[in-house]
């Protein structure tokens, strides 16, 4: 990118709502501020993230956030050269706070806007962070999402495969919670798991037998509290070692399926075009061991590795502004006709994933 | 209120698929339906196979536990997928637009008992267990007068 740009990035799609100020200069990306809020609403008691879904939470957080934003930045809304906004997918009250919000303030100033895809958010981190050159093949997987896209420009991305039914993000919440662990449970299970065998528990590796890049953990979640019961009913109880192992088999068995997948995406990749690497990112990408899993997959193939900071693995704002810039500068432009949509799947021309079912895999 | 109630048993994931099929052709705007059942009875696997079967061209159906809600287009209308495990209170069904959705589409609800009093009269109860290995006894319980008729015929698709 060669224009300089100065760009407010705004995201409520979920459970959090954020700003940021993302500035390019000769092309080179820098992230003056990116303010998150909603992430002490982690409450272990009730089993999972209690979600700030409500519509009025996002639009009294979005002024604070944006206000937040400009003067960690150092600068006022005169500076900004374009509003970038998520208007999908996400909840529809969150989604439409935030586009609504970035209406008001490119109206009242005059500044343009843009709205941006969450998806495309996060698929383009790669290059916000490191510069990655298109195209590159890209791991998304986190609580909510987990796909192969193949990234060949600011607005393309193809989808090569992605799971078809639960993300692992959210097994791992759910095995915690089977195993009486803490929320979140990507931690929890992972520090369980350092202690534990991973061999000593059979579990499946879903959809491994089967060609492609479409992936299964909700079986996995389910042959975990099988095996949960049968150690129960014949001890009483769990032990806290047997607890670990199988922490590990649930880890070992998320990293099998992972990185084979990907092996299996990068080969489909390079019989296209070359690549440039691979990226991971979502807040699964935290996970060590997933993540030097797949690291050795790119190395096998001999391909650089990004995987950007969590604070950008997760939500943000910053991503949503860089993504906004791109796709500005190739021409986009929206106006006061843009709308939120609950719905926008990043590739509409793949093949849909298919789940169990008449027509699709079983998990 | 008299309760009617269909008993069937599943032996497969197929087999849970043409029951949610078989349901799923039943079905019209203004239809509410909660899951009930523990984590990997089957819940996201029964709403999967109902939803793709009243589709055209199936798209995915992806896990609404994160995301609390997903809607599709389909032939019967609009279908909202949602999932209430991560709610904590009722006051945030209403943000969530659940409750106008319960009145102009197809809802699928799990983890219904957050909903509290505001389920709908008229929501058809189907309950999920685990009879060992890949069996599954499901019932389909609602209001005599709202869902007797409607229901008939529904057994055959568990044989």
């Amino acid at each position: 990118m060669t224009t300089d740009l100065t760009i407010l990035g705004l995201e409520s799609s979920c459970d959090d709502t954020a700003a940021a100020v993302v500035q390019i200069k000769n092309g080179r990306p820098d992230i003056l501020a990116s303010v998150v809020e909603g992430q002490t609403a982690l409450h272990a008691d009730f089993g999972g993230v209690v979600p700030e879904i409500a519509a009025r939470a996002h639009a009294e957080k979005l002024d604070g956030c944006t206000a937040a934003a400009l003067q960690k930045a150092g600068l006022t809304l005169p500076n900004i050269d374009l509003v970038a906004v998520t208007s999908g997918p996400g909840l529809i009250g969150g989604v439409m706070s935030g586009v609504m919000f970035a209406k008001g303030l490119a109206a009242g100033s005059g500044i343009p806007l843009i709205g941006v895809n969450h998806l495309a958010g996060h698929a383009l981190t790669p290059r916000l962070t490191d510069q990655m050159a298109y195209p590159y093949l890209m791991l998304l997987v986190s609580g909510g999402h987990c796909q192969f896209l193949l990234v060949t420009a600011q607005d393309q991305f193809q989808r090569l495969g992605g799971t078809i039914d639960d993300a692992p993000g959210e097994a791992f919440d759910k095995s915690a919670k089977l195993l009486g662990l803490a929320q979140p449970g990507g931690p929890a299970v992972e520090a369980e798991a350092r202690t534990g065998d991973p061999k000593r528990f059979k579990l499946p590796r879903p959809l491994l037998d089967r060609d492609g890049c479409d992936m299964s953990f909700s079986g996995l979640k389910t042959a975990l509290l099988r095996a949960r019961d049968a150690e129960i009913a014949s001890h009483g109880g769990l032990f806290r070692q047997t607890r670990s192992d199988l922490c590990a088999g649930f880890q070992r068995a998320v990293c099998d399926v992972l990185s084979e997948k990907l092996r299996r995406a990068v080969k489909q990749s390079l019989t296209q075009q070359k690549i440039t690497g691979i990226a991971v990112a979502g807040g699964v990408a935290a996970n060590r061991d997933i993540r030097s899993a797949l690291e050795a997959v790119a190395s096998e193939f001999d391909l650089p590795f990004v995987a950007p900071p969590l604070s950008l693995c997760t939500d943000n704002a910053a991503m949503i502004a860089y993504a906004g810039a791109e796709q500005f500068v190739a021409g986009r432009r929206d106006g006061p006709e843009l709308i939120a949509r609950p719905r926008w799947p990043l590739d509409q021309t793949s093949a849909p994933i298919l789940g169990s079912g008449k027509k699709g895999a079983k998990a | 209120m008299s309760s009617h109630r269909i008993t069937l048993q599943s032996h497969s994931p197929q087999n849970t698929a043409d029951i949610a099929q078989a349901l799923g052709q039943k079905l019209r705007a203004g239809d509410c339906l909660l899951f009930e059942g523990p984590v990997g009875a089957g819940k996201s696997l029964f709403c999967r196979a109902l939803i793709q079967s009243l589709q055209d061209t199936p798209e995915d159906v992806p896990s609404p536990t994160f995301t609390l809600i997903q809607t599709y287009d389909t032939g019967s209308g609009e279908v909202w997928h949602c999932d209430l495990y991560r709610i904590n209170d009722p006051f945030e069904i209403a943000e969530l637009g659940l409750l106008d959705a319960f009145e102009t589409s197809i809802c699928l609800v799990e983890w219904p008992d957050r909903l509290g009093n505001l389920a709908p009269q008229t929501a058809l109860h189907v309950a999920l267990a685990d009879a060992g290995s890949q069996t599954r006894d499901i019932t389909i319980s609602g209001d005599k007068r709202a869902w007797a008729e409607r229901l008939a015929g529904i057994s055959h698709a568990a044989q």
